[in-house]
């Protein structure tokens, strides 16, 4: 077997398995034949590798972004304010930690969160895909959850009076950082919800501490400040349970309970800003904009063969392998597919039909020149390649910059820019795959000239 | 065919579309939307919006920036809101409208808008200066790096002057989506610009002629080229912009401005600055 034929062997082995990889999950034929009908349900499995002890697990749907899923953006900023320096990329990490948490426990699926950095402020990025009410989740994620045991202060000027007077409380070392965990019980005397707090170790000692020092006085227990209850310390308690009553709903409970399990932020944040896309509205843009595209593409194909006849026909089919194999990678790398990631596609694909124009235009050249048109094609590819290189590579240099990959704060770090480079670069690399090694093995086998020009390519 | 000796009506050209988009920018700037100025943005679909209804029912409780409606929608400008303040809104519109729906909200704080554009065109900046590096070492030549630039300069104040016109007489809003078309459009015309450079480079070394008579016979020899792969980009850009969803209709209008200048400025912009440049450094 020669190469060029290896080559093509390995084309359609690489065809096929992105055919596979790219085609929906489910597919339902019913074909007549001969009078009968057949009914054919095909479902393609979840891709699972294991080597060793790395998993590879995908469910090769493509992941699409906010703007066309619909969902809710959220910006937090993190008020860094009472944080040491040294301490405040730490404290964004566990920060975002904690929302994490809190985004799972609220049952979201496939949430994106992730930090940032911009110039003095510290952000936390919540993208919530696919949710229809998002009031509730942002109370959630949005909600400090601040949970502080507070002291009694005494007014001290009045010490003449036999009881001092209690005029306001102050926060002790006791926090919600200092919890195990929480949970719901009833009271059993009201039946009314409560919440069981367990501290860990060191609360228990710190929680100690204080009911032995405030003994018979009232400790105040407060969520973002404001005080849930204040009950009178009856004894020193030194296992580290105490018990929250308030006017508590069951889920009023439930949500606290949640809450202070997901734990405490260490810094305060608050909703800078926020987007929310409804799925319609997605799901229509991205309908009428993959039935536009495809519109698009067909133009682009007929244009190719009207003007290139069978070398047009081959670049096309490179392009729909090109197309496979790009589809193939979102899907398995896997890439959230956004708006600004088509555009990123569409001039991926621009690049990739102007290789091969390139390339043909190099060839017609050759062919002018008089050669035959095997020596035309592979002066054509060569000649070509100079500036598909060039080109290619000044525009992977604009992608990676626009990437950022090592995150420097002064270049943008997320969101819609990043997604374009991803796709742009993506899929430039796939079409100088396609387009040179593609596209040429097509052409070494199934393009013998125009007709015209075999009258000269038949003495070589 | 001598192409270079109209390289006047070219500059002449350029020029007669720069300047009504620089008057544009510098009269009525871009209509930016809220996430580089912060405030919120409602859209809200309506059975049959009356703009005059809503803004008495709003004006008393919000300060309203602005207020665009079509059919049926309507796209409400206002300060920074929180998302149970936008819910209220919609239900306060049932009143009017039993149909009332939101469809999307953004609500930015002042204080990110200025970094998010800061950071971009720093990357712009940054991807201009590192692809003018990689051109001026791969041609050995900083006048091709330079050229090129000032080409793809050329499409982004064009690409961006269109906005500020559409902006002005059509409301287009200039949000990060068209931040990524300039870079698209810086992307391509670059693209563009190192084929037809190339060709110059490669005849440079065949040849003895003047760089004036290079790139004529370089531009005859890529223009077709340059053409067919223009038009397939653009056929494919005015499929989305004429068939494709609303939310991408603004975008691609801006990828086809781009794509469009973009391939002329890389033949009629960059080679004959370079020709020019050529001349005026002989005498």
């Amino acid at each position: 077997m020669s190469r060029t034929q290896s080559r093509f062997w390995l084309i359609l082995l690489l065809t096929i398995l992105s055919l596979v990889i790219s085609l929906p999950q489910e597919i339902n034929l019913n074909p007549h034949l001969f009078g009968r009908s057949f009914n054919v349900h095909l479902v393609r499995p979840d891709l699972k590798l294991s080597l060793g002890s790395y998993d590879f697990s995908r469910s090769l749907d493509i992941k699409l972004g906010l703007d066309l899923a619909g969902g809710t953006r959220v910006t937090l900023d993190a008020d860094m304010s009472s944080i040491a320096p040294e301490n405040q990329a730490d404290a964004l990490d566990s920060a975002k930690e904690i929302i994490t948490q809190r985004v799972d426990l609220f049952g979201i699926s496939e949430p994106n969160i992730y930090s940032q950095q911009a110039g003095s402020a510290y952000q936390i990025i919540v993208e919530l895909p696919g949710l229809d009410d998002p009031q509730a989740a942002l109370e959630l994620i949005g909600t400090t959850a601040q949970l502080e045991f507070l002291t009694p202060i005494y007014d001290q000027t009045s010490t003449e009076s036999a009881q001092p007077e209690l005029v306001d409380f102050q926060p002790s070392t006791l926090t919600g950082a200092d919890l195990q965990k929480t949970t719901v019980d009833f009271d059993p005397n009201t039946g009314q919800p409560v919440i069981s707090l367990q501290f860990s170790p060191s609360g228990t000692e710190k929680f100690a501490q204080l009911t032995k020092e405030y003994l018979g006085k009232p400790l105040a227990i407060a969520l973002d400040r404001q005080p849930l209850t204040a009950p009178i310390v009856q004894s020193e308690i030194t296992t580290g349970q105490a018990v929250i009553s308030g006017d508590f709903t069951l889920e009023g409970a439930q949500l606290l309970s949640k809450q202070l399990n997901a734990g405490a932020l260490p810094v305060p944040i608050k909703i800078t800003s926020q987007n929310t896309i409804t799925a319609t509205l997605g799901a229509d843009s991205i309908n009428q904009s993959v039935r536009a595209g495809l519109i698009g593409l067909s133009v682009v194909v007929l244009f190719m063969i009207a003007y290139y006849g069978q070398l047009g026909l081959i670049a096309s089919v490179g392009l729909f392998i090109y197309g496979l194999v790009t589809l193939s990678l979102y899907k398995l790398i896997p890439i959230t597919l956004t708006l600004p990631g088509i555009a990123g596609f569409i001039l991926s694909v621009g690049m990739a039909v102007d290789s091969n124009i390139l390339i043909f235009e190099r060839m017609k050249e050759e062919i002018r020149a008089g050669r035959a048109w095997p020596v035309a094609l592979e002066l054509g590819f060569g000649r070509a390649w100079d500036s598909i290189k060039d080109a290619n590579i000044a525009t992977l240099i604009t992608a990676f910059i626009l990437f950022n990959p090592l995150n420097w704060s002064f270049l943008p770090t997320s969101g819609p820019i990043r997604g374009f480079a991803i796709t742009l670069a993506l899929g430039i690399l796939i079409s100088l795959f396609t387009g040179i090694f593609v596209t040429r093995t097509l052409l070494r086998l199934f393009y013998h000239g125009p007709r015209s020009i075999k009258l000269f390519s038949s003495q070589s | 065919m001598n192409w270079l000796k109209y390289r006047f009506l070219y500059f002449f050209i350029s020029l007669a579309v720069l300047l009504p988009g620089i008057y544009s920018l510098w009269r009525f700037g871009l209509n930016p939307s809220v996430e580089f100025t912060g405030g919120s943005l409602l859209e809200i679909s309506l059975e049959s919006p009356s703009p005059d209804q809503i803004k008495d029912l709003l004006s008393p409780t919000y300060s309203i920036h602005s207020l665009d409606h079509d059919s049926s929608t309507i796209t409400l400008k206002l300060d920074p809101l929180t998302q149970s303040q936008a819910d209220q809104i919609v239900s306060d519109l049932k009143t009017l409208d039993s149909q009332a729906k939101l469809i999307s909200f953004t609500s930015v704080g002042p204080s990110v808008g200025g970094q998010l554009l800061t950071k971009a065109l720093t990357a712009i900046l940054i991807a201009a200066l590192a692809t003018l590096l990689y051109i001026a070492y791969s041609f050995r030549n900083l006048t091709f790096g330079f050229f090129a630039i000032i080409a793809m300069l050329h499409d982004t104040l064009i690409l961006l002057g269109s906005y500020s016109l559409l902006g002005h007489f059509f409301g287009f809003q200039t949000d990060l989506l068209i931040v990524t078309a300039i870079l698209t459009t810086l992307s391509f015309s670059v693209h563009d610009t190192i084929v037809v450079f190339d060709r110059i480079r490669e005849l440079k070394n065949k040849t003895t002629s003047s760089l004036y008579a290079l790139s004529n016979r370089a531009i005859t020899e890529t223009i077709t080229r340059s053409l067919n792969n223009s038009l397939t980009i653009i056929f494919m850009l005015l499929s989305l912009a004429l068939l494709g969803g609303d939310s991408i209709k603004h975008f691609t209008i801006a990828l086809l401005i781009g794509a469009i200048t973009g391939t002329y400025s890389s033949t009629f912009t960059a080679v004959p600055l370079l020709v020019t440049w050529d001349t005026i450094r002989r005498k």
